[in-house]
């Protein structure tokens, strides 16, 4: 019994095929986008950790400065306690033209000390030269090969079990390349400690231990909001996806309601009813989840320079190594796919149990009922919403932030069928003739089938718009800022400090402006500090963007009384001007200003020249701005050429500089408008299959229509109309709620994920195009169906009257 | 003694993956390092101090100790200086490795442990006035400039040891005051030692401390090239005979031939330099230590003085699993003589 009446369920699908493609397709998408995401963070994560893993520091927790750096006399002081701890000290250097991210650690102390010995050997050179004068530097074979070119003084060791971009030395070498022979930037705690030694707490109350996990790896930390951000957009997908799937499901079991009372009255148990149609479930699930793990894995291998040029672009983070099939990620999407089918089916399988033995096969409710459901369904939206704002009111942070965007999301998609249907209400009391008036009366009748495609709809369409706006109010307040912060003429870069100060002085003999921009690298609560010495000129006071300052700022910085920082830093550390920020043990200044710092994930603080070089001996003096008219600079940055051995690259000027960075910007947000592209495909497959599956239950209404001499012709061109009159009203209703994500985007999300605050600007030419893709795609999704009106045989029309429905 | 430990070892000690036949040239030349010279006299407190400019040198105390209940116990402190060049500079760029090894052997216990650090920030080093070597939490530490009263302190994952010494004898320089030839072709280093402590204190062993007395022997030496190049290793012996009298001996085992020596220091302290040859060792019984075959029971013998004595490892298993693995701890005598001692075995591959 069990076995025909399986057959019996499944022989809907062989009467349609093209709902199970439907089902299979929408699930597919579904689980597709969302296992993209999930394989794209989970091969950036892979990514951080083996970076961890291949430097050492995997696993173990570290003791890091509260401000500045560790001197150390403090780390001998930690080891004659009796822990056991290995020093690190990082930094940028420069060598040629390029920067590399120099890992200085103790050869001897260092967890990685035996492989570095190991390639040292394979170079036939012994482990211990690398202590040496001219010491020797690790790196990954395409880092050692530029390092190598970079420079010859030090040899360079290939070693493929490094990270990309990444060179390690001995302290020795690195405290003399990174200029600071007396400090650590700080402590990994080895693993094997004596048992019964003083806490570090207190052995070092001025330093902060970070467990293993929190330590694992500063990038990590950085992007959790990027990953974050990507995954709130696959659950987005997936949610669209689900509202598919769900229609479908529905449809599915209502039209094989007549089929199930028959079953019945032959004696089938409802129990093993519901059990076949839950395999039945489970197995279009598995299929499709098979296909959207498939697509997904082929998206996230398309989509991944794209998300590695964002993390280099906004934290400098690199993310390495091709996409590779993980089990758990396989597992994980298929009991998604799972999941969310049994999830989407479950109120058609909840009704499927409660339906009377011999319940007449009925077609869908409408009217009154419909009307009621919308009533209802908008009640729960603005339950929804409201939650969400009380939730974002009293929580801070970005899971807040996504939290509130997913309830508005949710909420506003439920109320969207009232809201659509007094539109159409509303609409319809300018209908004039009989012809119109069923038009609209029969959209409106069509409400409830469609809505489910018509919320993804509205979801992608604010999301493209919400999304939209913030990339573009970042771009253009990026820009304004760019146009504030160089303005500098000419950018040069000296190839050493020695013709930096050559430089500094033929500047002067030629009268040339010259801004010195030099810096020393310290660390601030556990995270890395630029700090910048400046030299009090005109430029800086009218151009600098500040967002926030004392009186008088320009001249209390310059005389060394105060300091300015990033907005960054700020938000980070609640700090405000007035406040005082303690940048080493004894050195504090109050902050006289915040000014903005867009693409850079770190604090930044600024101040005199004369102050940094008093506190930080051997300050890299090799990167200039200098000051020119618009005829003087291609004169200057000749001159400079002929009196000086500078590579091209090192000479350039604004419009360069300024072009540069924009196409850094551009690349970082490339995903963003990849995905916002695909779920905005989601969103139109929706509306093509909820069209498609009410293509059967249409005929009994157009049939009548038809038989009163309206041509089918015509009656497909009202399905075209139809369709872009609900397109056109979602895309409307779309735009508000774009808008509130728009200002949560850039309000909330970014100041909590880094830790800056954006101005929002308005883009209607924008939503017009919007507008005109959601039309579009409201014309592509009715024009099979419409195709299919326009070409039906009269004879099925006919049928509609003789069948018994 | 212990020569080409350390040179294997400030080797190996950071690339224990690494195969010590790499560095052998360290062992044979002496570019840039001062060369022990004969004649030299050596003075105090000034050279309980590192001697920077020579390769090697350490600062070795041994002691056989005893518990109320009479169980016999064995320790071992060693702080060994390395240096890439010659000279002392700040910071990451001193060219000074340290290395530190202890070990607790009883009966059927043997426990170790190995420390290694850089020079020039503090983490290990020597220092006079008060006397201090120190690397980590370990130490050798005096109140004063001299070696006469000292605590002696080191922390393994299983063990831990404090001790305090004082010195009832003078120092004993060995060789010629001090100058101690390694080989028949004039290697040398510059050698004394303390070998006349009482000492007492505690062993924390893995099933609860231990109160111990007994008697420490400290040797110092520096050099820059001890070994011949075919000389492969040494068996050295120090042995406290009940009677009060001592006896230090090594045998270089090399191609051409072993070479021995040692010092003979009478009840009162005062030492006597052997003729090479004088002083002689057998193997009487073998072991199996961690899949080597090593003689752990010995026959050591000193005609001019009428020793002939049996030794025999209180812990055959004594083995020191380090960078640089080697054969160490406490031997029992008897024969001609009774007392206590400690052996010292390289070079058995």
């Amino acid at each position: 019994m069990t076995g025909a009446a399986l057959l019996a369920i499944l022989s809907h699908w062989r009467r349609h095929p093209l709902q199970l493609a439907t089902l299979i397709a929408g699930l597919a998408l579904a689980a597709g986008l969302w296992s993209a995401v999930q394989a794209i963070n989970a091969e950036a994560r892979a990514s951080y950790a083996r970076a961890a893993e291949q430097l050492g520091t995997a696993g173990l927790a570290r003791l890091v400065p509260e401000a500045g750096s560790i001197p150390i006399a403090r780390y001998g002081d930690l080891r004659r306690s009796g822990w056991r701890l290995a020093p690190v000290l990082e930094g940028v250097v420069r060598f040629d033209r390029q920067s590399f991210d120099i890992m200085g650690v103790d050869l001897l102390q260092h967890p990685k000390a035996p492989v570095l010995a190991k390639a040292s050997e394979a170079e036939s050179a012994t482990p211990l030269e690398a202590l040496r004068p001219p010491g020797r530097i690790f790196a990954h074979p395409e880092t050692a090969a530029l390092l190598s070119e970079a420079q010859q003084v030090h040899p360079v060791t290939r070693l493929a079990a490094l990270p990309r971009g990444i060179g390690m030395a001995d302290l020795s070498l690195a405290s003399q390349l990174l200029r600071q022979p007396d400090s650590l930037s700080y402590l990994l705690v080895l693993p094997e400690q004596t048992p019964g030694l003083v806490p570090l707490a207190e052995l070092a109350p001025d330093l902060t231990l970070i467990p293993a996990r929190a330590a694992a790896s500063d990038t990590a930390r950085l992007t959790d909001s990027f990953h974050l951000n990507l995954t709130a957009f696959g659950l987005l997908s997936f949610a669209v996806g689900l509202f598919i799937v769900q229609g479908t499901i529905a449809l599915s079991l209502e039209q094989r309601r007549g089929m199930i009372r028959t079953l019945r009255s032959l004696g089938v148990p409802m129990r093993l009813l519901s059990g076949l149609f839950s395999v039945e479930l489970a197995a279009i699930a598995l299929v499709a989840g098979i296909a959207g793990l498939a697509g997904g894995y082929l998206v996230a291998a398309a989509l991944l320079p794209g998300v590695n040029a964002t993390l280099a672009g906004l934290y400098g983070a690199s993310v390495e190594g091709s996409l590779s099939l993980r089990p758990g990620w396989v597992f994980s999407g298929l009991a998604m796919t799972l999941g969310g089918t049994f999830l989407a089916g479950a109120q058609s399988l909840f009704l499927l149990w409660r339906m009377p033995l011999l319940a007449a096969p009925a077609t869908r409710a409408r009217g009154q009922q419909a009307s009621r459901s919308h009533l209802a369904g908008a009640i729960c939206g603005s339950a929804i919403i409201s939650a969400g704002l009380i939730f974002a009111m009293n929580f801070q942070g970005l899971v807040a932030g996504f939290a509130f965007l997913g309830a508005l999301m949710l909420g506003a998609a439920l109320v969207l069928p009232l809201l659509i249907s007094a539109v159409l209400r509303l609409g319809s009391q300018t209908a004039k003739g009989s012809f119109s008036e069923w038009l609209w009366a029969d959209t409106r009748a069509q409400l409830p089938g469609m809505s489910l495609a018509l919320m993804a709809l509205m979801l992608a369409l604010a999301a493209n718009i919400g999304v939209g706006t913030m990339v573009s109010s970042f771009r253009l307040t990026f820009t304004g800022w760019l146009d504030q912060r160089l303005f500098a003429e000419v950018y040069v870069t000296t190839t050493s400090d020695a013709q930096g100060t050559e430089l500094a002085q033929w500047l002067e003999t030629q009268s040339v402006t010259a801004l010195p921009r030099r810096y020393h690298d310290t660390r601030f609560k556990g995270a890395p500090l630029r700090v910048y010495g400046i030299r009090d000129d005109a430029a800086y006071r009218s151009n600098w963007p500040l967002l926030d300052a004392l009186p008088d700022v320009w001249d209390r910085t310059a005389s060394g009384e105060a300091v300015l920082i990033n907005e960054q830093l700020a938000r980070r550390h609640k700090l405000a001007p007035g406040s005082v920020l303690e940048l080493e043990p004894g050195w504090r200044l109050p902050i006289a200003g915040i000014y903005s710092d867009y693409g850079n994930p770190n604090g930044q603080v600024m101040v005199s020249l004369q102050v940094l070089e008093k506190r930080v001996n051997g300050l890299p003096n090799r990167n200039f701005g200098l000051r020119a008219t618009p005829q003087e600079i291609s004169a200057l940055i000749n001159s400079l050429r002929q009196e000086f051995d500078i590579p091209r690259e090192n000479i350039l000027d604004q419009a360069t500089v300024k072009a540069r960075s924009l196409a850094v910007f551009d690349r970082t947000f490339v995903i963003t408008a990849a995905l916002n592209l695909l779920t905005l495909g989601v969103a139109g497959f929706a509306l093509l299959t909820s069209l498609l599956t009410l293509w059967n239950q249409r005929l009994p209404q157009l049939a009548p229509v038809w038989a009163m001499g309206v041509t089918r012709r015509q009656l497909a061109a009202a399905e075209v109309l139809r369709s872009l009159l609900l397109a056109a009203v979602t895309a409307v209703l779309a735009l508000p709620l774009g808008l509130v994500l728009a200002w949560t985007l850039l309000s909330v999300i970014n100041v909590a994920a880094f830790g800056w605050k954006l101005p929002m600007y308005l883009f209607p030419l924008d939503w017009l195009r919007l507008f005109v893709l959601a039309l579009l795609a409201a014309v592509v999704a009715a024009a099979l169906p419409a195709w299919r009106l326009s070409r039906i045989d009269p004879a099925e029309l006919l049928k509609v009257f003789a069948n018994e429905r | 003694m212990n020569a080409k430990t350390i040179l294997f070892a400030a080797s190996a000690i950071w690339a224990t993956a690494a195969q010590p036949q790499g560095y052998a040239g360290l062992g044979t030349d002496a570019e840039g390092f001062a060369i022990p010279q004969p004649g030299t006299q050596l003075s105090f407190p000034a050279d309980h101090g590192p001697h920077p400019d020579f390769r090697i040198e350490w600062w070795y105390l041994t002691a056989n100790l005893a518990s109320p209940v009479g169980a016999d116990y064995g320790i071992q402190w060693t702080l060994f200086r390395s240096a890439l060049a010659p000279g002392e500079e700040e910071g990451w760029r001193s060219p000074q490795i340290w290395m530190a090894h202890a070990a607790v052997t009883g009966r059927e216990e043997h426990l170790f442990a190995e420390r290694i650090a850089r020079g020039g920030v503090g983490q290990a080093g020597v220092r006079g006035a008060p006397f201090e070597a120190w690397i980590d939490d370990w130490h050798m530490r005096s109140t004063s400039e001299s070696l006469e009263k000292i605590s002696l302190s080191a922390t393994g994952l299983e063990f831990s040891y404090d001790l305090d010494l004082i010195a009832d004898g003078p120092l004993v320089l060995h060789g010629n005051a001090g100058y101690s030839v390694k080989s028949a072709s004039g290697q040398a280093s510059h050698y004394y030692s303390q070998p006349h402590y009482q000492v007492s204190g505690t062993l924390s062993l893995p099933d609860g401390p231990v109160d111990v007395t007994g008697h420490g022997w400290l040797d110092r030496e520096w050099s820059s090239q001890p070994l011949a190049e075919d000389q492969s290793g040494w068996d050295w012996f120090s042995l406290s005979f009940d009677n009060g009298e001592k006896l230090m001996g090594f045998v270089l085992r090399g191609e051409s031939g072993d070479f021995t020596s040692g010092t003979w220091i009478s009840a009162d302290g005062t030492a006597e330099p052997l003729e090479p040859g004088s002083f002689q060792a057998e193997p009487l019984e073998n072991s199996d230590v961690e899949g080597r075959r090593i003689p752990t029971r010995w026959q050591a013998s000193l005609p001019a003085r009428g020793v002939t004595v049996e030794l025999q490892a209180l812990n055959p298993q004594s083995w020191m699993g380090t960078s640089f693995s080697y054969w160490e701890g406490p031997v029992m005598v008897t024969g001609s003589h009774s007392g206590r001692g400690y052996l010292e075995m390289t070079g058995y591959e």
